[in-house]
């Protein structure tokens, strides 16, 4: 029976996610368009979008080969797997055992390097630039990432998602300065991770600032509406990681009912809206930095979670 | 079984003898290659079968050995691991050689009694045996590096790797001498009885690790390690790069947590952490920057063998703490990533010979669009690849996973130094993992995507079918150690206890990896498994709603105009090319860690000279190791050119004074 | 039943042992997060290049440590740290900020901040000075409890980080700013301890008015005469040469 339950949470946690995915992106471009006094385009946009291009043709470069098919559906099918391993309105799905934060930070960089051999399939140059930039930023966000997993595993005793969202809701840790430090580092990793302004624009359409998007250039029908898809799933997949570790208050916990998923299930969505809000003022209020101040960036979050790391040995050798 | 180990060995040196006709004859390779690729399987089964059912508890004496008593033959579980290691690689390497056709007659002999020096010194059971075994390995895989030595580099990467050898050999005699005269004996059970303790300890910790990584090319003793590795054939490279650095770590882990007995403090592991995380960032990071394929690849052991090396010091710093779970869980990581590296770095040095072979090049700016000519190569470099950028559920991420869950746990040794010591190890690594990603991603975008970038590289073909399994078999093993690492865990159990003197259950159970205590585990094969229902799944649905066919275009490029007709490949130079691809990481890191400088020389108008764009970096062994020791060379060979000026009288009095001393010290010795 | 995970954060802290005074309390709770927000916000200066970024990052400072000084007021029942609260949020989260936003604007600086040091190589001696502040501070005060230990170590911080920004920023503007942001971890380690004066805060922080009144006239002064207030353009005129 708890089998079966945990089940169920598991594959409504997945259709959740995959129907949160677009809404997230719909509703940060529509939040950031009226933001700047424009009407914008319906929070449904972004699924409307991918359903024409899906319907499309996709035409490939001449010399493109089979990664140029493959890595769509490769990047996919990780970012799936690891959004299915963050939890959102409640503990103890059926895959939580697998929910290592390092296989996370695994399945995010095999996704990474799918668009990135994919960008620089056809041999064009800004595929090239962007899978260079992009693989060069994760050099210093992944440490940054470790390092605000080390953070955890000192506070919970693993590094299993799961257990430490559980920690962190009942674990009585209290408001500490490490996990505000480390909170810093990983939302500015999950800003440099989804491409997001500062570090890069994702509605730009000028080809030297991009990162990203320049990987995507020769993608066209269902292989640009799979990147697409999978850049939204990412959004979502650390909005809710973050959800996750730093404010998993109203999480149904494991084995409970479905009258306590209902509740998680609001105050999931009650949460996330509150972060797509704050990610669209936080966009609107700063300007995209130029490419080689990313290291710079990503280095202060480093040395930030480097600095909530120190703090937290000093506060557990006190005694 | 110990009967057998010596056979093996006994086998391989007749076939170097054997070699020496041989060479001349236009099947000689073949043959002396495929008695090569037995006798390594014959090694790795016996290895094989000495985990399996508990390594021979006897110790074999051999009827020849130095003047005081006979040479020990053994094989207990730490030789085993290694020498499977050994024979996979070897069969792997020897069954491309096959392939691959003859090389230069004088190739042939160094290269079974290459595979003889590591089998020996593996199979060894007293310091004397281990050394010659060392010693011949370093002596042979040398000959087999100058072995074209007629190009000006080539003579020089020799040259190098000589010194280096010595000086592995130099640190390494005394190392053992030291514990030798303090036990009485040379051979290993004498040695381990009588566990080395003050100054002597400490000094046989910094030998061991000055020998041990001058030959494992740790940082800062790695500058022979890319120079050497690409002058070798690709079979050779597979071996040092795969086999005999693992082997220099196995006479490290021999002498450090073993010989040195368990009771050494916990300190001892902060040299090797600090030495492993340099290695491991400075190797990924130079092999972002290098455009030679087995440059980069050898680049990137020196990272590997950093990531080793900060194992096996989390393993003693966590042995000398108490802490045995723990540092059964490094040993873990130390022992698994080492089998995982050897296999997939020989296929991907392998899969470096076959470009050579099949495209002309190993630069990667004259290779490109490859997949499309070279499928079977492309497939099994992809899980090479993939690999090495340890990506699950693939072989490199097993290790990495244990490694990085080791480091996670540093902080549970009291002490506030090693914790902020293991948080920033934890940092470079992570780092280093993911530079290695990018050096990955560099290294077959620029191979095997895009379009070939020279004439040669666009009539490239497909290699022969014998290369083609040798690379398509180390890929499967390569695929398989990712599924299974547990069962290889498990495997290792005895020799885990052996380095960590600790009876703790090892990390792992049939389907997962998992942290000392088992919060958190790491499930390979559900991972796989879920990622390929994914990917059907998605496959299915994606197919369902999209149209089948794809239709072929122009490069849209942001609208860039068509190559003219006669460039039926387009322009090759509107390719990033691979220093373009190193910018950025040349920008944000190389020019702090690397001295990496780019130049642009540009005309002033009117001047038909085109303009230049250079980049380059500096290695910083090179200013900071390498430079002085050369000045101190010529000034010690300055001093020794003043003795020729002696006269006779005075030359005389120096071998007197010589002898003099040598009987005083004689007398001295036995006084006391 | 609530399934808690074997090694998770109970045997944790069990083992950690804080004694009476231990995380999870919320007065100490806020006033360790209100101090981390400062030592974060002495970061963000460093790290900023901008110089209207820079005056945000210290106007925001200066709101924390107001309420930094409200809470202790509240923790403590002591009104007149409320007092020392609204001289912090009037002086410098409003009036300073103003005022250095007004000199910037007469003096036409809308441009980057000169570094002497890199902004990496700043970062990374800010985060090597707050280790050292944790070293020096944990032995002496071996005594207090933990958390006042603690909040010490980051008054510290920031102390020592504005020093840092003193010696690495060219601009005069910013040294004032690196000036404040020093004065800043004063006053926050002045909150912390139970029973501090009135007086000593209210001297410390007119002693800064009157220090800021000098920086402000200097700057002024320099612009006047030099045409910039890059101080490194100042130094060959220190008079000692002949």
């Amino acid at each position: 029976m708890a089998l079966l339950s945990a089940l169920a949470a598991q594959l409504l946690h997945i259709t959740l996610m995959l129907l949160a995915a677009p809404l997230v992106v719909g509703v940060t471009r529509w939040l950031k368009a009226r933001l700047m006094g424009r009407r914008g385009a319906s929070p449904l946009q972004p699924l409307r979008d991918w359903a024409k291009l899906l319907r499309k043709r996709p035409v490939l470069a001449e010399n493109a080969s089979v990664i140029s098919e493959a890595a769509p559906y490769a990047g996919f099918a990780a970012c799936l797997l690891a959004i299915a391993l963050v939890p959102s309105f409640a503990q103890g799905m059926a895959l939580a055992p697998l929910g290592d934060l390092v296989l996370l930070a695994g399945l995010l960089t095999v996704a990474r390097v799918a668009l990135a051999l994919a960008g620089m399939d056809v041999g064009t140059a800004f595929g090239g630039l962007g899978a260079a930039r992009e693989m060069s930023f994760a050099a210093f966000a992944e440490p940054a990432l470790l390092l605000c997993v080390l953070t955890f595993a000192i506070l919970a005793g693993t590094t299993n998602l799961d257990a430490v969202a559980v920690a962190m809701r009942d674990g009585g840790l209290g408001l500490r300065v490490s996990l505000a430090l480390a909170a810093v580092a990983m939302l500015a990793v999950a800003v440099a991770e989804n491409a997001r302004i500062p570090v890069d624009n994702p509605a730009t359409h000028l080809e030297l600032t991009m990162v990203h998007e320049a990987m995507l250039l020769e993608s066209s029908g269902r292989h640009l509406a799979l990147w697409e898809a999978q850049s939204a799933l990412r959004l979502t997949l650390w909005l809710a990681l973050l959800l996750a570790v730093f404010l998993p208050f109203g999480t149904a916990p494991a084995g409970s009912g479905p009258l306590a998923w209902v509740a998680g299930l609001l105050a999931w969505l009650l949460k996330m809206g509150a972060l797509c809000l704050a990610l669209a003022v936080f966009e609107s209020a700063v300007a995209k930095m130029r490419v080689f101040r990313v290291p710079e960036f990503l280095g202060a979050a480093l040395l930030l979670a480097l600095l909530a790391v120190a703090l937290l040995f000093v506060s557990t050798g006190l005694a | 079984m110990l009967t057998a180990l010596a056979l093996g060995i006994t086998v391989l040196v007749m076939l170097a003898i054997a070699a020496v006709p041989l060479g001349r004859h236009s099947h000689g390779g073949a043959i002396i290659h495929g008695g090569c690729l037995l006798a390594t399987l014959f090694l790795a089964g016996l290895a094989l079968a000495a985990l399996l059912a508990g390594p021979p508890e006897t110790v074999m004496a051999l009827p020849f050995g130095p003047p005081w008593g006979p040479a020990l033959l053994a094989l207990d579980g730490l030789s085993a691991w290694f020498l499977l290691l050994l024979g996979l690689i070897g069969a792997a390497a020897s069954l491309y050689a096959i392939g691959a056709g003859p090389g230069p007659a004088r190739a042939l002999p160094p290269y079974p009694l290459f595979l003889a020096g590591m089998a020996l010194t593996l199979a060894a059971a007293d310091a004397f045996l281990l050394l010659l075994g060392f010693e011949l390995m370093s002596l042979a895989s040398w000959a087999l590096v100058a072995q074209d030595h007629r190009e000006a580099e080539n003579r020089a990467a020799a040259r190098l790797y000589l010194i280096f050898a010595l000086l592995a050999g130099a640190c390494l005699v005394p190392a053992f001498g030291l514990l030798a005269g303090q036990a009485g004996g040379l051979d290993f059970a004498t040695l381990r009885a009588a566990p080395p303790d003050g100054w002597l300890a400490g000094a046989v910790l910094a030998l061991g690790l000055v020998g041990a990584g001058a030959k494992a090319g740790l940082v800062p003793l790695h500058a022979w390690l890319p120079l050497a590795h690409p002058a070798a054939p690709s079979h050779v490279s597979a071996l040092m790069s795969g086999a005999m650095t693992k082997i220099a770590l196995y006479v490290l882990a021999r002498l450090l947590l073993d010989l040195c007995g368990p009771a050494q403090p916990s300190w001892w592991g902060v040299p090797l952490l600090a030495v492993g995380a340099a290695s491991a960032l400075l190797g990924a990071l130079r092999a972002n920057m290098e455009d030679d394929i087995k440059t980069l690849l050898a680049c990137s052991t020196i990272e590997n063998l950093g990531f080793i090396t900060m194992a096996l010091g989390l393993a003693l710093a966590f042995r000398g703490a108490d802490l045995g779970p723990l540092a059964v869980l490094a040993a873990a990581a130390a022992l698994l990533h080492a089998l995982n590296h050897g296999v997939f770095k020989t296929l991907l040095f392998l899969a470096a010979g076959a470009i050579t072979h099949g495209a002309g090049s190993r630069r990667l700016d004259r290779l490109g669009g490859l997949i499309h000519v070279m499928p079977v190569t492309a497939l099994a470099a992809l899980v090479g690849v993939a690999a090495a950028a340890s990506l699950p559920p693939l072989s490199g991420f097993a290790g990495e996973w244990l490694l990085l869950q080791a480091l996670l746990a540093g902080w549970k040794v009291a002490d506030i130094a090693f914790q902020v010591v293991a948080a920033a190890a934890t940092a470079l690594a992570a780092m280093a993992a993911a530079l290695a990603a990018a050096a990955m991603v560099r290294l077959y975008g620029l191979v095997f995507l895009g379009r070939p970038r020279s004439p040669r590289g666009a009539g490239a073909r497909e290699v022969t079918a014998i290369e083609r399994w040798s690379l398509l078999l180390p890929a499967g093993l390569t695929v398989l150690f990712g599924l299974f690492p547990g069962l290889l865990v498990q495997l290792a159990a005895p020799v885990l206890q052996l380095l960590t003197s600790a009876a703790v259950r090892p990390p792992a159970s049939v389907l997962a990896l998992t942290t000392a205590e088992g919060a958190s585990a790491y499930y390979p094969l559900a991972v796989a498994l879920l990622l390929g229902l994914a990917l059907a799944a998605l496959v299915l649905l994606v197919r369902r709603r999209s149209p089948g066919a794809t239709q072929r275009g122009p490069v849209w490029n942001c609208g860039f105009i068509d190559p003219p007709a006669h460039l039926p490949f387009g322009d090759p130079l509107t390719q990033p090319t691979a220093g373009g691809i190193a910018q950025p990481l040349r920008r944000m890191l190389g020019g702090a860690l690397l001295a990496a400088r780019e130049q642009v020389e540009m005309p002033s108008p009117g001047d038909p000279r085109p303009a230049r764009y250079e980049a380059s970096f500096r290695d910083p062994s090179e200013p900071l190791l390498l430079a002085p020791l050369a000045r101190l060379r010529d000034d010690i060979t300055t001093q020794a050119e003043r003795l020729r000026a002696f006269t006779i009288r005075r030359n005389l009095s120096l071998g007197f004074g010589l002898l003099v001393g040598l009987l005083v010290l004689l007398a001295w010795l036995e006084a006391r | 039943m609530r399934p808690r995970h074997a090694g998770g954060v109970p045997s944790a802290r069990c083992a950690w042992g804080h004694g009476e005074l231990t995380f999870g309390q919320l007065p100490y709770d806020v006033a360790h997060l209100l101090g981390g927000g400062m030592l974060l916000l002495s970061f963000m200066l460093l790290y900023q290049r901008r110089i209207a970024a820079v005056i945000n990052a210290l106007a925001m400072q200066g709101a924390i440590l107001a309420a930094a000084a409200a809470w202790q007021g509240f923790v403590q029942a002591a009104p007149q740290l409320y007092l020392t609260a609204l001289i912090a949020l009037a002086a410098k989260a409003v009036l300073i900020p103003l005022a250095l936003r007004l000199a910037i604007r007469r003096l036409d600086l809308h441009r980057a901040a000169e570094t002497a040091l890199g902004i990496g190589p700043s970062l990374m001696a800010g985060v090597a000075l707050v280790a050292l502040a944790i070293l020096v501070v944990l032995p002496i005060t071996a005594g207090a409890h933990a958390i006042a230990r603690e909040d010490m170590a980051l008054a510290l911080s920031v102390v020592l980080l504005g020093m840092l920004m003193m010696i690495t920023r060219r601009n005069a503007i910013l040294q004032v700013v690196g000036l404040m942001s020093m004065e800043n971890g004063l006053i926050l380690a002045a909150v912390g301890v139970t029973g501090m004066p009135l007086v000593v805060e209210l001297s410390t922080a007119a002693l800064v008015m009157v220090l800021l009144v000098v920086a402000g006239v200097f700057v002024f002064q320099i612009r006047e005469r030099f045409d910039t207030v890059d101080i490194g353009l100042v130094e060959p005129h220190r008079g000692e040469q002949p």
